[in-house]
Protein backbone atom coordinates (compact mmCIF):
# COMPACT_ATOMS: atom_id res chain seq x y z
CA UNK A 1 0.00 0.00 0.00
CA UNK A 2 1.19 3.22 -1.18
CA UNK A 3 1.71 5.74 2.13
CA UNK A 4 4.17 8.27 0.83
CA UNK A 5 4.12 11.35 1.52
CA UNK A 6 0.57 11.95 3.05
CA UNK A 7 2.07 9.94 6.15
CA UNK A 8 1.13 11.82 9.32
CA UNK A 9 2.85 10.66 12.49
CA UNK A 10 1.12 10.59 15.91
CA UNK A 11 2.16 12.55 19.00
CA UNK A 12 3.14 12.24 22.46
CA UNK A 13 1.52 15.63 24.29
CA UNK A 14 1.96 16.91 27.56
CA UNK A 15 -0.92 18.40 28.52
CA UNK A 16 -0.80 21.21 31.66
CA UNK A 17 -4.87 22.08 32.67
CA UNK A 18 -6.59 24.05 35.13
CA UNK A 19 -8.44 21.81 37.30
CA UNK A 20 -10.85 23.51 39.69
CA UNK A 21 -13.90 21.69 41.43
CA UNK A 22 -16.05 24.45 41.65
CA UNK A 23 -16.52 27.85 41.95
CA UNK A 24 -15.10 28.51 45.14
CA UNK A 25 -12.80 25.79 45.21
CA UNK A 26 -9.06 26.55 44.70
CA UNK A 27 -7.77 25.45 41.45
CA UNK A 28 -4.12 24.13 40.51
CA UNK A 29 -2.60 22.89 37.41
CA UNK A 30 -2.48 19.11 36.61
CA UNK A 31 0.13 17.27 34.31
CA UNK A 32 -1.73 14.61 31.96
CA UNK A 33 0.14 12.75 29.06
CA UNK A 34 -1.92 11.70 25.96
CA UNK A 35 -0.27 9.35 23.72
CA UNK A 36 -1.18 8.82 19.86
CA UNK A 37 -2.44 12.21 18.76
CA UNK A 38 -3.36 12.27 15.18
CA UNK A 39 -2.30 15.63 13.97
CA UNK A 40 -5.50 16.10 12.23
CA UNK A 41 -7.72 16.58 15.88
CA UNK A 42 -9.04 19.63 16.71
CA UNK A 43 -7.88 21.05 20.12
CA UNK A 44 -11.53 20.26 21.43
CA UNK A 45 -11.12 16.42 20.21
CA UNK A 46 -7.68 16.26 21.70
CA UNK A 47 -9.44 16.88 25.28
CA UNK A 48 -12.28 14.74 24.12
CA UNK A 49 -9.17 11.46 23.95
CA UNK A 50 -7.92 12.78 27.35
CA UNK A 51 -11.32 12.61 29.24
CA UNK A 52 -12.13 9.15 27.87
CA UNK A 53 -8.54 8.27 29.11
CA UNK A 54 -9.72 9.77 32.43
CA UNK A 55 -13.06 8.32 32.68
CA UNK A 56 -11.69 4.68 31.82
CA UNK A 57 -9.60 5.38 34.54
CA UNK A 58 -12.23 6.15 37.11
CA UNK A 59 -11.60 10.18 37.63
CA UNK A 60 -13.40 13.25 36.83
CA UNK A 61 -12.86 14.37 33.60
CA UNK A 62 -12.04 17.56 32.24
CA UNK A 63 -14.98 20.54 31.96
CA UNK A 64 -14.71 22.59 29.13
CA UNK A 65 -17.50 24.76 27.38
CA UNK A 66 -18.17 23.72 23.63
CA UNK A 67 -20.60 23.20 20.97
CA UNK A 68 -20.69 23.74 17.05
CA UNK A 69 -16.95 22.76 16.83
CA UNK A 70 -17.28 24.64 13.56
CA UNK A 71 -16.02 28.08 14.43
CA UNK A 72 -19.29 29.60 14.64
CA UNK A 73 -20.82 29.08 18.18
CA UNK A 74 -18.19 31.38 20.62
CA UNK A 75 -18.78 28.86 23.02
CA UNK A 76 -15.14 26.91 23.08
CA UNK A 77 -13.47 29.33 25.10
CA UNK A 78 -9.54 28.18 26.71
CA UNK A 79 -6.41 30.21 27.04
CA UNK A 80 -3.74 28.14 25.30
CA UNK A 81 0.02 28.35 26.18
CA UNK A 82 -0.70 31.85 27.17
CA UNK A 83 -2.88 32.93 24.17
CA UNK A 84 -7.28 32.92 23.69
CA UNK A 85 -7.92 30.27 21.73
CA UNK A 86 -4.45 29.53 21.03
CA UNK A 87 -1.48 30.20 18.28
CA UNK A 88 -3.65 30.15 14.69
CA UNK A 89 -4.56 33.12 13.68
CA UNK A 90 -7.85 33.93 13.49
CA UNK A 91 -9.62 30.58 14.86
CA UNK A 92 -11.66 29.73 17.86
CA UNK A 93 -9.96 26.70 19.87
CA UNK A 94 -12.09 24.07 17.80
CA UNK A 95 -10.48 24.75 14.89
CA UNK A 96 -7.35 24.30 16.42
CA UNK A 97 -5.47 21.52 14.94
CA UNK A 98 -2.92 19.23 16.51
CA UNK A 99 -0.62 19.96 13.16
CA UNK A 100 0.12 23.37 14.77
CA UNK A 101 2.24 21.33 17.51
CA UNK A 102 4.99 18.95 17.73
CA UNK A 103 5.09 15.65 19.24
CA UNK A 104 6.65 15.85 23.07
CA UNK A 105 5.28 19.72 23.38
CA UNK A 106 3.51 20.44 27.06
CA UNK A 107 0.21 22.74 26.11
CA UNK A 108 -0.58 24.83 29.31
CA UNK A 109 -4.47 25.28 29.17
CA UNK A 110 -6.29 27.60 31.82
CA UNK A 111 -9.60 29.08 31.73
CA UNK A 112 -11.07 32.75 30.72
CA UNK A 113 -9.66 34.65 33.91
CA UNK A 114 -10.90 37.74 35.12
CA UNK A 115 -13.82 38.76 37.71
CA UNK A 116 -16.43 39.60 35.58
CA UNK A 117 -16.22 35.47 34.04
CA UNK A 118 -16.14 34.22 37.27
CA UNK A 119 -15.40 30.48 37.42
CA UNK A 120 -17.61 27.55 37.10
CA UNK A 121 -15.60 24.19 36.88
CA UNK A 122 -12.17 23.34 35.41
CA UNK A 123 -12.05 25.69 31.61
CA UNK A 124 -15.45 26.37 31.79
CA UNK A 125 -16.63 30.21 33.28
CA UNK A 126 -19.96 32.27 33.63
CA UNK A 127 -19.54 34.35 30.66
CA UNK A 128 -23.70 35.92 31.35
CA UNK A 129 -22.25 38.97 31.58
CA UNK A 130 -21.89 39.36 28.16
CA UNK A 131 -25.38 38.75 28.01
CA UNK A 132 -26.37 41.62 30.35
CA UNK A 133 -24.36 43.79 28.14
CA UNK A 134 -26.80 42.77 25.48
CA UNK A 135 -30.00 43.04 27.15
CA UNK A 136 -28.47 46.92 27.98
CA UNK A 137 -29.17 47.57 24.23
CA UNK A 138 -27.50 45.15 21.66
CA UNK A 139 -30.67 44.73 19.97
CA UNK A 140 -33.57 46.89 18.06
CA UNK A 141 -36.87 47.50 19.56
CA UNK A 142 -39.53 46.23 16.75
CA UNK A 143 -43.13 46.76 17.82
CA UNK A 144 -44.87 46.33 14.81
CA UNK A 145 -45.87 42.86 13.23
CA UNK A 146 -44.07 40.39 11.12
CA UNK A 147 -40.44 41.49 10.13
CA UNK A 148 -40.13 43.96 6.93
CA UNK A 149 -39.25 42.56 3.42
CA UNK A 150 -35.90 42.21 2.79
CA UNK A 151 -35.57 44.88 0.54
CA UNK A 152 -37.95 47.79 2.11
CA UNK A 153 -34.75 49.58 3.77
CA UNK A 154 -32.33 50.11 1.72
CA UNK A 155 -28.57 49.49 3.28
CA UNK A 156 -25.97 50.82 0.78
CA UNK A 157 -23.35 48.06 0.26
CA UNK A 158 -20.15 49.27 1.98
CA UNK A 159 -22.59 50.31 5.08
CA UNK A 160 -23.74 46.68 5.10
CA UNK A 161 -20.23 45.22 4.43
CA UNK A 162 -18.90 47.25 7.42
CA UNK A 163 -21.65 46.27 9.76
CA UNK A 164 -20.95 42.49 8.56
CA UNK A 165 -17.25 43.19 10.18
CA UNK A 166 -18.73 43.89 13.48
CA UNK A 167 -21.83 41.49 13.54
CA UNK A 168 -18.94 38.70 13.25
CA UNK A 169 -18.71 38.90 16.56
CA UNK A 170 -19.46 35.07 18.25
CA UNK A 171 -19.09 36.40 21.75
CA UNK A 172 -16.91 34.29 22.92
CA UNK A 173 -14.88 36.64 25.17
CA UNK A 174 -11.29 35.95 24.01
CA UNK A 175 -11.51 39.83 23.85
CA UNK A 176 -11.75 40.02 27.83
CA UNK A 177 -9.21 37.27 28.13
CA UNK A 178 -6.45 37.91 26.27
CA UNK A 179 -6.87 42.40 27.75
CA UNK A 180 -4.01 42.87 29.88
CA UNK A 181 -7.02 45.15 31.61
CA UNK A 182 -9.76 42.30 30.86
CA UNK A 183 -11.64 44.97 29.18
CA UNK A 184 -14.69 43.98 27.40
CA UNK A 185 -14.31 46.53 24.45
CA UNK A 186 -13.84 45.21 21.46
CA UNK A 187 -17.29 42.67 22.11
CA UNK A 188 -19.34 45.81 22.85
CA UNK A 189 -17.74 48.11 20.26
CA UNK A 190 -18.73 44.91 18.10
CA UNK A 191 -22.29 45.33 18.78
CA UNK A 192 -22.64 48.81 19.03
CA UNK A 193 -20.94 49.17 15.63
CA UNK A 194 -22.84 46.57 13.98
CA UNK A 195 -26.34 48.40 14.64
CA UNK A 196 -24.94 51.68 14.23
CA UNK A 197 -24.03 51.13 10.48
CA UNK A 198 -27.30 49.81 9.84
CA UNK A 199 -30.21 52.40 9.29
CA UNK A 200 -32.63 49.44 11.72
CA UNK A 201 -30.45 50.53 14.41
CA UNK A 202 -30.23 54.21 13.65
CA UNK A 203 -32.54 55.17 16.03
CA UNK A 204 -31.77 53.74 19.17
CA UNK A 205 -27.71 54.19 18.85
CA UNK A 206 -27.38 57.18 21.28
CA UNK A 207 -29.49 55.05 24.02
CA UNK A 208 -27.85 51.95 23.04
CA UNK A 209 -24.07 53.25 23.31
CA UNK A 210 -24.55 54.83 26.29
CA UNK A 211 -26.42 51.24 28.02
CA UNK A 212 -24.24 49.21 27.01
CA UNK A 213 -20.95 50.79 27.77
CA UNK A 214 -22.33 51.88 31.14
CA UNK A 215 -23.53 47.87 31.77
CA UNK A 216 -20.23 46.49 31.18
CA UNK A 217 -18.41 49.00 33.32
CA UNK A 218 -20.73 48.13 35.86
CA UNK A 219 -19.66 44.01 35.50
CA UNK A 220 -16.40 44.46 36.73
CA UNK A 221 -14.61 44.43 33.25
CA UNK A 222 -11.58 46.53 33.24
CA UNK A 223 -10.62 49.83 31.02
CA UNK A 224 -9.09 49.29 27.52
CA UNK A 225 -5.37 50.44 27.13
CA UNK A 226 -5.41 50.34 23.46
CA UNK A 227 -3.12 47.22 23.79
CA UNK A 228 -5.11 45.26 20.66
CA UNK A 229 -4.11 42.31 22.37
CA UNK A 230 -7.95 41.61 21.68
CA UNK A 231 -8.16 41.79 17.75
CA UNK A 232 -5.10 39.35 18.00
CA UNK A 233 -6.84 36.42 19.07
CA UNK A 234 -10.15 37.04 18.22
CA UNK A 235 -11.30 34.08 15.91
CA UNK A 236 -13.40 36.77 13.48
CA UNK A 237 -10.80 39.02 13.31
CA UNK A 238 -12.55 42.19 14.62
CA UNK A 239 -10.67 45.00 14.67
CA UNK A 240 -10.11 47.59 17.20
CA UNK A 241 -10.99 50.48 14.48
CA UNK A 242 -14.50 49.59 15.71
CA UNK A 243 -13.43 50.45 19.47
CA UNK A 244 -12.42 53.62 17.37
CA UNK A 245 -16.01 53.49 16.51
CA UNK A 246 -17.93 53.03 19.77
CA UNK A 247 -15.74 55.94 20.75
CA UNK A 248 -17.01 58.24 18.40
CA UNK A 249 -20.51 57.09 18.89
CA UNK A 250 -20.62 57.55 22.86
CA UNK A 251 -19.22 61.05 22.49
CA UNK A 252 -21.87 61.80 19.89
CA UNK A 253 -24.44 60.14 22.41
CA UNK A 254 -23.04 62.22 25.02
CA UNK A 255 -22.78 65.12 23.64
CA UNK A 256 -26.25 65.54 22.33
CA UNK B 1 -31.47 60.43 32.04
CA UNK B 2 -27.23 59.53 32.31
CA UNK B 3 -25.75 61.91 34.43
CA UNK B 4 -22.58 64.14 33.11
CA UNK B 5 -19.95 62.68 35.85
CA UNK B 6 -20.96 58.57 35.33
CA UNK B 7 -20.42 59.64 31.39
CA UNK B 8 -17.01 61.48 31.97
CA UNK B 9 -15.64 58.65 34.35
CA UNK B 10 -16.94 55.76 32.19
CA UNK B 11 -14.14 53.81 30.71
CA UNK B 12 -14.97 55.46 27.19
CA UNK B 13 -15.14 58.98 29.15
CA UNK B 14 -11.80 57.95 30.57
CA UNK B 15 -10.29 56.88 27.18
CA UNK B 16 -11.02 60.57 25.87
CA UNK B 17 -9.91 62.60 28.77
CA UNK B 18 -6.71 60.39 28.56
CA UNK B 19 -6.19 60.84 25.08
CA UNK B 20 -7.20 64.64 25.05
CA UNK B 21 -4.81 65.65 27.77
CA UNK B 22 -2.23 62.97 26.35
CA UNK B 23 -2.15 64.94 23.05
CA UNK B 24 -1.82 68.41 25.17
CA UNK B 25 1.16 67.07 27.21
CA UNK B 26 2.55 66.19 23.61
CA UNK B 27 2.11 69.83 22.32
CA UNK B 28 3.84 70.89 25.56
CA UNK B 29 6.55 68.77 25.48
CA UNK B 30 7.58 69.63 21.68
CA UNK B 31 6.95 73.65 22.85
CA UNK B 32 9.27 72.76 25.74
CA UNK B 33 11.94 71.10 23.57
CA UNK B 34 12.28 73.59 20.99
CA UNK B 35 12.62 76.64 23.90
CA UNK B 36 15.30 74.02 24.80
CA UNK B 37 17.33 73.74 22.47
CA UNK B 38 17.65 78.21 22.68
CA UNK B 39 20.24 77.02 25.61
CA UNK B 40 22.63 75.46 22.58
CA UNK B 41 22.57 79.05 21.13
CA UNK B 42 24.15 81.27 23.64
CA UNK B 43 23.19 82.04 27.29
CA UNK B 44 21.40 85.42 26.25
CA UNK B 45 19.22 83.06 23.84
CA UNK B 46 18.17 80.97 26.54
CA UNK B 47 17.93 83.70 29.12
CA UNK B 48 15.57 86.10 26.84
CA UNK B 49 13.13 83.27 25.86
CA UNK B 50 12.82 82.50 29.83
CA UNK B 51 12.35 86.14 29.92
CA UNK B 52 9.52 86.49 27.08
CA UNK B 53 8.02 83.60 28.93
CA UNK B 54 7.73 84.98 32.12
CA UNK B 55 6.81 88.65 30.65
CA UNK B 56 3.44 86.60 29.27
CA UNK B 57 1.95 87.35 33.02
CA UNK B 58 -1.52 86.37 33.21
CA UNK B 59 -1.78 84.21 30.02
CA UNK B 60 1.21 82.30 31.68
CA UNK B 61 -0.51 81.38 35.07
CA UNK B 62 -3.75 80.30 32.30
CA UNK B 63 -0.81 78.10 30.73
CA UNK B 64 0.50 76.73 33.82
CA UNK B 65 -3.02 76.07 35.52
CA UNK B 66 -3.78 74.07 31.89
CA UNK B 67 -0.19 72.13 32.17
CA UNK B 68 -1.46 71.37 35.64
CA UNK B 69 -4.91 70.28 35.18
CA UNK B 70 -3.50 67.83 32.09
CA UNK B 71 -0.60 66.42 34.12
CA UNK B 72 -3.21 65.81 37.26
CA UNK B 73 -5.78 64.43 35.17
CA UNK B 74 -4.07 62.21 32.96
CA UNK B 75 -1.99 60.91 36.28
CA UNK B 76 -5.48 60.13 38.31
CA UNK B 77 -7.35 58.79 34.65
CA UNK B 78 -3.94 56.45 34.35
CA UNK B 79 -4.09 54.95 38.11
CA UNK B 80 -7.77 54.49 37.91
CA UNK B 81 -7.44 52.56 34.91
CA UNK B 82 -4.02 50.58 36.58
CA UNK B 83 -6.27 49.99 39.42
CA UNK B 84 -9.60 48.46 38.11
CA UNK B 85 -7.32 46.15 36.01
CA UNK B 86 -5.78 44.68 39.32
CA UNK B 87 -9.87 44.13 40.36
CA UNK B 88 -10.69 42.88 36.63
CA UNK B 89 -8.24 40.31 36.88
CA UNK B 90 -7.31 39.68 40.64
CA UNK B 91 -5.76 36.06 39.43
CA UNK B 92 -3.40 36.19 36.33
CA UNK B 93 -2.88 33.60 34.28
CA UNK B 94 -0.03 30.93 34.92
CA UNK B 95 1.44 31.11 31.41
CA UNK B 96 1.21 34.46 29.70
CA UNK B 97 2.48 35.25 26.14
CA UNK B 98 1.73 37.81 23.37
CA UNK B 99 -0.53 36.52 20.88
CA UNK B 100 1.55 38.96 18.62
CA UNK B 101 -0.10 39.88 14.41
CA UNK B 102 -1.91 42.70 14.68
CA UNK B 103 -1.18 43.28 18.44
CA UNK B 104 -0.05 46.73 19.90
CA UNK B 105 0.91 45.15 23.21
CA UNK B 106 4.90 45.91 23.54
CA UNK B 107 7.12 46.90 26.69
CA UNK B 108 5.74 50.26 26.39
CA UNK B 109 1.77 49.42 26.65
CA UNK B 110 2.48 47.48 28.98
CA UNK B 111 5.19 49.91 31.41
CA UNK B 112 2.60 52.75 30.99
CA UNK B 113 2.04 52.95 34.57
CA UNK B 114 5.29 52.58 35.60
CA UNK B 115 7.00 55.01 33.08
CA UNK B 116 4.14 57.44 34.32
CA UNK B 117 4.65 57.35 37.85
CA UNK B 118 8.36 57.54 37.42
CA UNK B 119 7.62 60.57 34.95
CA UNK B 120 5.43 62.21 37.84
CA UNK B 121 7.83 62.16 40.38
CA UNK B 122 10.42 63.24 37.90
CA UNK B 123 8.53 66.40 36.86
CA UNK B 124 8.25 67.43 40.34
CA UNK B 125 11.56 67.15 41.28
CA UNK B 126 12.07 68.81 37.60
CA UNK B 127 10.06 72.14 38.78
CA UNK B 128 11.95 72.17 42.50
CA UNK B 129 15.66 71.80 40.76
CA UNK B 130 15.07 74.89 38.15
CA UNK B 131 11.53 76.80 38.33
CA UNK B 132 11.66 76.51 42.11
CA UNK B 133 15.49 76.41 42.17
CA UNK B 134 18.50 79.44 43.00
CA UNK B 135 17.68 82.23 41.91
CA UNK B 136 20.44 83.91 40.06
CA UNK B 137 20.26 87.59 38.12
CA UNK B 138 22.24 89.12 35.06
CA UNK B 139 21.33 92.01 32.97
CA UNK B 140 20.93 91.84 29.33
CA UNK B 141 20.89 95.37 27.52
CA UNK B 142 19.95 96.61 30.65
CA UNK B 143 17.14 94.86 31.80
CA UNK B 144 17.64 92.54 35.14
CA UNK B 145 16.24 89.19 34.58
CA UNK B 146 16.41 85.94 35.90
CA UNK B 147 19.61 83.63 34.74
CA UNK B 148 18.07 80.17 34.59
CA UNK B 149 21.02 79.70 31.90
CA UNK B 150 23.64 79.85 34.77
CA UNK B 151 21.45 76.99 37.10
CA UNK B 152 20.89 74.87 33.69
CA UNK B 153 24.88 74.95 33.47
CA UNK B 154 25.36 74.08 36.75
CA UNK B 155 23.20 71.59 37.04
CA UNK B 156 24.18 69.79 33.96
CA UNK B 157 27.92 69.77 35.18
CA UNK B 158 27.10 67.17 38.22
CA UNK B 159 27.07 63.39 36.28
CA UNK B 160 24.63 61.81 38.27
CA UNK B 161 22.08 64.59 37.07
CA UNK B 162 23.12 63.68 33.43
CA UNK B 163 22.63 60.08 34.22
CA UNK B 164 19.46 60.43 35.97
CA UNK B 165 18.54 62.40 33.61
CA UNK B 166 19.25 60.43 30.10
CA UNK B 167 17.60 57.42 32.03
CA UNK B 168 14.37 58.94 32.14
CA UNK B 169 13.83 61.13 29.32
CA UNK B 170 14.36 57.32 27.71
CA UNK B 171 11.20 56.34 29.79
CA UNK B 172 9.50 59.76 28.06
CA UNK B 173 10.28 58.03 24.71
CA UNK B 174 9.15 54.71 25.74
CA UNK B 175 5.90 56.05 27.46
CA UNK B 176 5.60 58.10 24.24
CA UNK B 177 5.69 55.03 21.92
CA UNK B 178 2.45 53.58 22.79
CA UNK B 179 1.24 56.88 24.02
CA UNK B 180 1.06 58.94 21.10
CA UNK B 181 -1.13 56.43 18.72
CA UNK B 182 -2.99 55.22 21.31
CA UNK B 183 -4.13 58.99 22.14
CA UNK B 184 -5.72 58.96 18.36
CA UNK B 185 -7.20 55.41 18.91
CA UNK B 186 -8.63 57.16 22.36
CA UNK B 187 -10.39 60.14 20.61
CA UNK B 188 -12.25 57.56 18.28
CA UNK B 189 -9.33 58.16 15.46
CA UNK B 190 -8.58 54.91 13.64
CA UNK B 191 -8.75 54.74 9.62
CA UNK B 192 -6.90 52.00 7.36
CA UNK B 193 -5.65 54.62 4.82
CA UNK B 194 -4.15 57.23 8.35
CA UNK B 195 -3.98 54.55 10.84
CA UNK B 196 -0.42 53.01 10.21
CA UNK B 197 0.96 56.59 9.92
CA UNK B 198 0.20 57.54 13.24
CA UNK B 199 1.17 54.70 14.68
CA UNK B 200 4.82 54.88 12.97
CA UNK B 201 5.47 58.58 13.40
CA UNK B 202 4.66 57.74 17.25
CA UNK B 203 7.72 55.51 17.11
CA UNK B 204 9.54 58.71 15.12
CA UNK B 205 7.96 61.15 17.65
CA UNK B 206 9.27 59.14 20.76
CA UNK B 207 12.69 59.07 19.13
CA UNK B 208 13.09 62.71 18.73
CA UNK B 209 11.82 63.61 21.74
CA UNK B 210 14.01 61.30 23.95
CA UNK B 211 17.02 62.39 22.01
CA UNK B 212 16.07 65.71 21.83
CA UNK B 213 15.68 66.01 25.71
CA UNK B 214 19.03 63.54 26.07
CA UNK B 215 21.49 65.53 23.45
CA UNK B 216 20.82 68.82 25.74
CA UNK B 217 21.99 68.24 29.19
CA UNK B 218 24.81 65.57 27.83
CA UNK B 219 26.34 68.61 25.20
CA UNK B 220 26.30 70.61 28.05
CA UNK B 221 28.73 68.42 30.42
CA UNK B 222 30.65 68.06 27.56
CA UNK B 223 31.44 71.60 26.32
CA UNK B 224 31.09 73.57 29.47
CA UNK B 225 33.35 72.04 31.80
Amino acid sequence: MARGIMEKKNMTLHLRVWRQKNASAKGKMVDYTVNDVSQDMSFLELLDVLNENLIKKGEDPVEFDNDCREGICGMCSMVINGIAHGPEKGTATCQLHMRKFKDGDTITVEPWRGTAFPPIKDLVVDRSAFDQIMAAGGYTSCRVGAAADANAILVPKDMAEKAMDAAACIGCGACVAACPNGSASLFVAAKVTQFAFLPQGHAERKQRVLNMVHKMDELGFGDCSNHGECEAVCPKEISIKHIAVMRREYFKAAIS
Amino acid sequence: MVSFFSMVWSSVGKKIMTGLTGVGLCLFIIGHLAGNFSLLVSAEAFNLYTYKLFSLGGLLYVIEALLTLAFVLHAIVGISIYLKKRKARPIDYIKVANAGGNSHKSISSVSMIWTGLILLVFLVLHLKTFKFGPYYETSINGIIMRDLYRLVIEVYQQPSYVISYTVIMILLGVHLRHGFWSAFQSLGVNHPRYSPVIYGFGIFFALVMAAGFILIPIWIYFTKQ
